[in-house]
């Protein structure tokens, strides 16, 4: 299998060099995406630099570090060092910042291998991967369909092994949802276990880093890397387990909830996905107990008021000022703003700012924002109490299958099926997709595994212990991308 | 009618902390533009703040020094505003759980000031007009404020002059700022509505932002008041707005409708976790609060026997209080009179006082206060001293021996008087005589003898007094 072990393998029996290994990535990267898309840039040169350290060390006789030489997509809202950083956006279009994100820096250090900036949604807000400035990344499972989002180009990267793994964010399902139709594994920690230091904000209060995998053992060890504590971000905690040294435990006696009335899928294949993986967890000996949340139906409001609220806030600061896009033609500095702002931001930027904006507005406050930040605390109390009965909830990643690219869908129908995800970054639990699936079309379905608070060691290895139970079936290796 | 001007003030104080309030970049003044800047402070995208405990500290010292509650739990809130010097759109600040609540200021005069409450937030970028351009500069940007928000509590300008002036000593005494006007460490907006005089209700109040003197104060109040008065006795009413105050031209008028439309739409700034102090924390600051000058003042005049207007002028800066409490315990009032009278001539501005970057060290104006005290030197002598030491960091000993003012202790003084009169029997015999004018020569004497450091005054009286007996 091409996992993280297996180029790690390579490399340690020199059996090629971290030059062929990033050589081989880039070349399929070059070949696949002017279709695929995946990417925003490819850094070939940042690739070969860090390659050619890589190779130096080896040739030195030193030890490589579990990353080190690995292939890596960053999303393309993660900073990165006189890299461009587009947010998929005309406002960032050209925008290189002069410091990293500290998951980068993080990686980075470790001696990951940037192979390239993931397409998104712009500014992170969409599901579909259609409101990127740049033009969508495909389902690498099937061109005609959307590889999801916003994560949608980091996704497609790693299923089509243009990367080794990735790591994008997640806001309201922008790891879980593409994941989950790109058939990879998607892992959006607990608020707070990465730091959000350079990652351009969305809605701070839900936005988390996470990793993008081809197997549950290869996601563990990348957020066993990426999980630190930074003095950056003062929400920052860090995970104090590994979790990779704690797969492969017995799950047996797991007591796994499922809200079988409150959380499921509006698509039949969805839910067959989430029953066999239910029948599967019982075979290795989980227990599985009914859970209500009855909560649920307000969830969608509730992150949609308070995650545009905040939205609308942290764009604010793009105004043409101090970088990125800047209107051409304006009358006085008034102008050149909102002429900046109107130019520079997508149809789906603006709605979410113009909502957000409205949430906030005095008048509207109390009847909006205020009430949904009530609510986000109650269904807090009420989630934590229910892991509290069981140690994780299995649920649908999304309520459907994935949508054929160009679905036209009206926003909020769109917006509905961040259901089962957006729950979630309410709360601010750890949550991952697992590839548990395949629709009649032969498109993946992941399902959803809800962890306890920091309890990611919890969620990752149950994915683990599913993946070998299922000998690794709904992973897909596809016949494109880097062969090695 | 008689009206009555009804004031609140809203001050905004930057903190002397080291770095900016989150971010590590320096507080310093100055600098080349836009270079203590970083991604916190210039509001690159993705970048986090991470809030100075230090300001929280010297928030909750501004607070505990104007008799405030302090809330050991409170937050950061976000405050919209565009405008190109504020790279967020939104400044951090605190909206509804302030660090600071319920103080009070007792002024001079016996007006008392409620203070509202203090909260903290960052301070914005400079925007500068140049040529037709906007030039922004960010080396100001997140220097960290507090804002004192006083209730409407003053009716004069007479009371606004003494707040601040008071304000200022206070927070340059607890050091957590120099308070420079001029630098814009201490800004004012005055918030001002008129009513007749007795009545209880309010008037609409106008704004008035970013006075940064005194005297912009003062004029801007008195012009202000009179435009009130000018609408509401000609039976207009007074809009409630924001109003800039010209200095050159010494008017107020409306600043454009985009800065008085704000919905400042706060809401929680999720980036900053909840803000505490602990109760070892506010204990200690209590505590560490230095000596403030109501309190100093009051024991310069008890202990001291000082004039209230001289305490008042020694206890206004931290450092002048220091340097005469180094001499006081010799001799408390000519200690104040040579500070007052001789060194403030030599650092005439309020940051040379603030500052007090004098040549003379406490040590050696101890040691001239006590020369004088024993009469070693007399005060004419011990003035010419002080003014060399100001120029030269000597010693009085060392200037006495290197400029020969020595030698002329009270004793010797005598002797040479006495020597003037027996050396010169012609003189003696005519001031016998009744001719006054005779002293003349002998004064004349002594001061060719003491190389001019005798006082001829001192040396008159000692004259006439050895005359006698003659």
């Amino acid at each position: 299998m091409a996992d993280i072990k297996h180029y790690r393998e390579l490399l340690k029996t020199k059996a090629l060099s971290c030059t062929e290994l990033t050589e081989a990535f880039l070349s399929a990267a070059e070949k696949e995406n002017p279709e695929l898309n995946a990417y925003i840039s490819i850094t070939k040169d940042a690739a070969l630099k860090t390659a050619a350290e890589v190779d130096a060390k080896i040739a030195r006789g030193e030890e490589l570090g579990p990353l080190e030489g690995i292939p890596v997509v960053i999303k393309d809202n993660i900073c990165t060092k006189g890299i461009r950083t587009t947010c998929a956006s005309r406002m960032l279009e050209n925008y290189v910042p002069f410091y990293d994100a500290t998951v980068w820096e993080l990686l980075n250090a470790q001696g990951a291998v940037l192979i390239g900036k993931g397409n998104m949604d712009e500014f992170a807000m969409g599901s579909t991967n259609e409101t990127s400035y740049f033009g969508r990344a495909k389902n690498p499972h099937n061109y005609d369909y959307v590889a999801g989002g916003s994560s949608g180009g980091v996704a497609a990267a790693v299923a089509g092994k243009l990367a080794a793994f990735g790591i994008g964010t997640d806001t309201g399902g922008s790891i879980r949802q593409p994941a989950s139709f790109c058939g990879v594994y998607g892992l959006k920690p607990t608020y707070g276990a990465v730091s959000r230091y350079g990652i351009v904000a969305h809605a701070s209060s839900f936005d988390q880093a996470g990793v993008l995998a081809n197997s549950a053992e290869d996601t563990a060890l990348v957020f066993d890397a990426i999980s630190k504590r930074d003095e950056r971000d003062m929400t920052s905690v860090g995970s104090k387990v590994s979790s990779y040294e704690n797969l492969g435990r017995s799950i047996k006696g797991l007591k796994i909830g499922i809200a079988s009335e409150d959380l499921v899928a509006s698509d039949e294949e969805v839910n067959a996905a989430v029953e066999n993986a239910k029948e599967i967890f019982k075979s290795l000996g989980a227990e599985i107990v009914e859970i209500k949340l009855p909560f649920i139906k307000d969830c969608l409001p509730v992150y949609y008021i308070l995650a545009c609220a905040e939205a609308s806030s942290n764009l604010g600061k793009f105004d043409g000022v101090r970088y990125g896009y800047h209107a051409e033609d304006y009358d006085d500095v008034w102008d050149m703003m909102s002429r900046t702002r109107s130019e520079g931001f997508g149809d789906e930027v603006k709605r979410r700012i113009i909502l957000g904006t409205y949430v906030l507005s005095s008048g509207y406050f109390d009847a909006y924002y205020k009430k949904a930040q009530r609510l986000r605390a109650s269904i807090t109390k009420e989630f934590d109490k229910i892991l509290d009965t069981c140690d994780m909830i299995l649920a649908p990643t999304v309520p459907i299958t994935p949508l054929k690219a160009g679905a036209q869908m009206s926003p909020v129908d769109l917006y509905r099926t961040d259901i089962c995800t957006c729950a979630v970054n309410i709360v601010g639990l750890p949550s991952m997709s697992v590839p548990a699936g395949f629709t009649e079309n032969d498109l993946p379905v992941g399902v959803q595994l809800i962890g306890g608070r920091f309890k990611e060691d919890v969620i990752l290895n149950a994915a683990y212990a599913f993946e070998k139970a299922t000998e690794g079936r709904y992973i897909k290796s596809l016949e494109m991308g880097c062969g090695i | 009618m008689m009206w009555e001007m009804v004031i609140g003030l809203e001050t905004h104080i930057e903190l002397s902390t080291k770095t900016k309030i989150f971010c590590s970049c320096t507080t310093q003044f100055g600098g080349e533009p836009n270079t203590h800047c970083c991604p916190v402070c210039t509001g690159q995208p993705g970048s986090l703040p991470n809030l100075n405990k230090k300001v929280v500290k010297y928030g909750a010292m501004a607070g505990v020094a104007l008799g405030c509650h302090i809330n050991l739990v409170s937050k950061m809130d976000r405050k919209h505003y565009v405008y190109p010097d504020m790279p967020k759109a939104y400044q951090i600040s605190q909206f509804d759980i302030p660090l600071c609540e319920h103080g009070k200021v007792e002024l001079e005069n016996g007006s008392v000031i409620r203070v509202v409450r203090i909260h903290i937030e960052e301070d914005a970028g400079k925007l500068i007009h140049e040529g037709g351009n906007y030039l922004v500069d960010y080396n100001r940007c997140g220097v960290p404020l507090i804002e004192i928000v006083t209730a409407p509590d003053f009716r004069s300008v007479e009371d606004v002059l003494l707040y601040l002036d008071k304000l200022q000593g206070i927070m340059r005494t607890i050091g957590i700022s120099d308070c420079r006007m001029q630098e814009g460490s201490l800004r004012c907006d005055v918030n001002i509505s008129i009513r007749p005089k007795g009545a209880e209700a309010f008037g609409t109040r106008t704004e008035i932002k970013n006075l940064n003197s005194f005297t912009a104060i003062e004029n801007a109040i008195n012009y202000e008041f009179e435009r009130q008065v000018e609408i509401l006795e000609s039976g207009g009413q007074v809009e409630q707005e924001t109003l800039h105050f010209n200095s050159d031209t010494g008017e107020t008028r409306s600043m454009r409708d985009k800065e008085n439309a704000n919905d400042y739409r706060y809401f929680r700034e999720p980036d900053v976790v909840t803000v505490r102090l602990s109760q070892e924390e506010y204990d200690e600051i209590v505590a560490s609060m230095p000596e403030l000058p109501e309190q100093r003042l009051k024991r310069y005049v008890e202990e001291y026997n000082l004039t209230e207007a001289d305490a008042r002028l020694l206890v206004k800066y931290r450092k002048v209080a220091e340097f005469f409490e180094a001499a006081a315990d010799i001799d408390a009032k000519s200690a104040a009179a040579f500070i007052l009278t001789n060194i403030f001539k030599s650092v005439p501005t309020e940051v040379q006082r603030e500052e007090w970057n004098i040549k003379l060290s406490a040590e050696n104006f101890r040691e001239l206060v006590k020369l004088t005290a024993e009469g070693k030197i007399n005060k004419n002598i011990a003035k010419r001293v002080l003014d060399r030491m100001l120029e030269t960091a000597l010693s009085p000993a060392e200037i006495i021996e290197k400029e020969k003012l020595g030698g002329i202790d009270n004793k010797e003084f005598e002797a040479v008087c006495r020597k003037a009169i027996e050396e010169n029997p012609a003189a003696v015999a005519d001031y016998k005589a009744g001719k006054e004018k005779a002293l003349q020569a002998l004064i004349g004497y002594v001061m060719r003898l003491t190389r001019g450091t005798a006082n001829p005054a001192e040396t008159t009286e000692e004259l006439k007094k050895l005359l006698e007996t003659v």
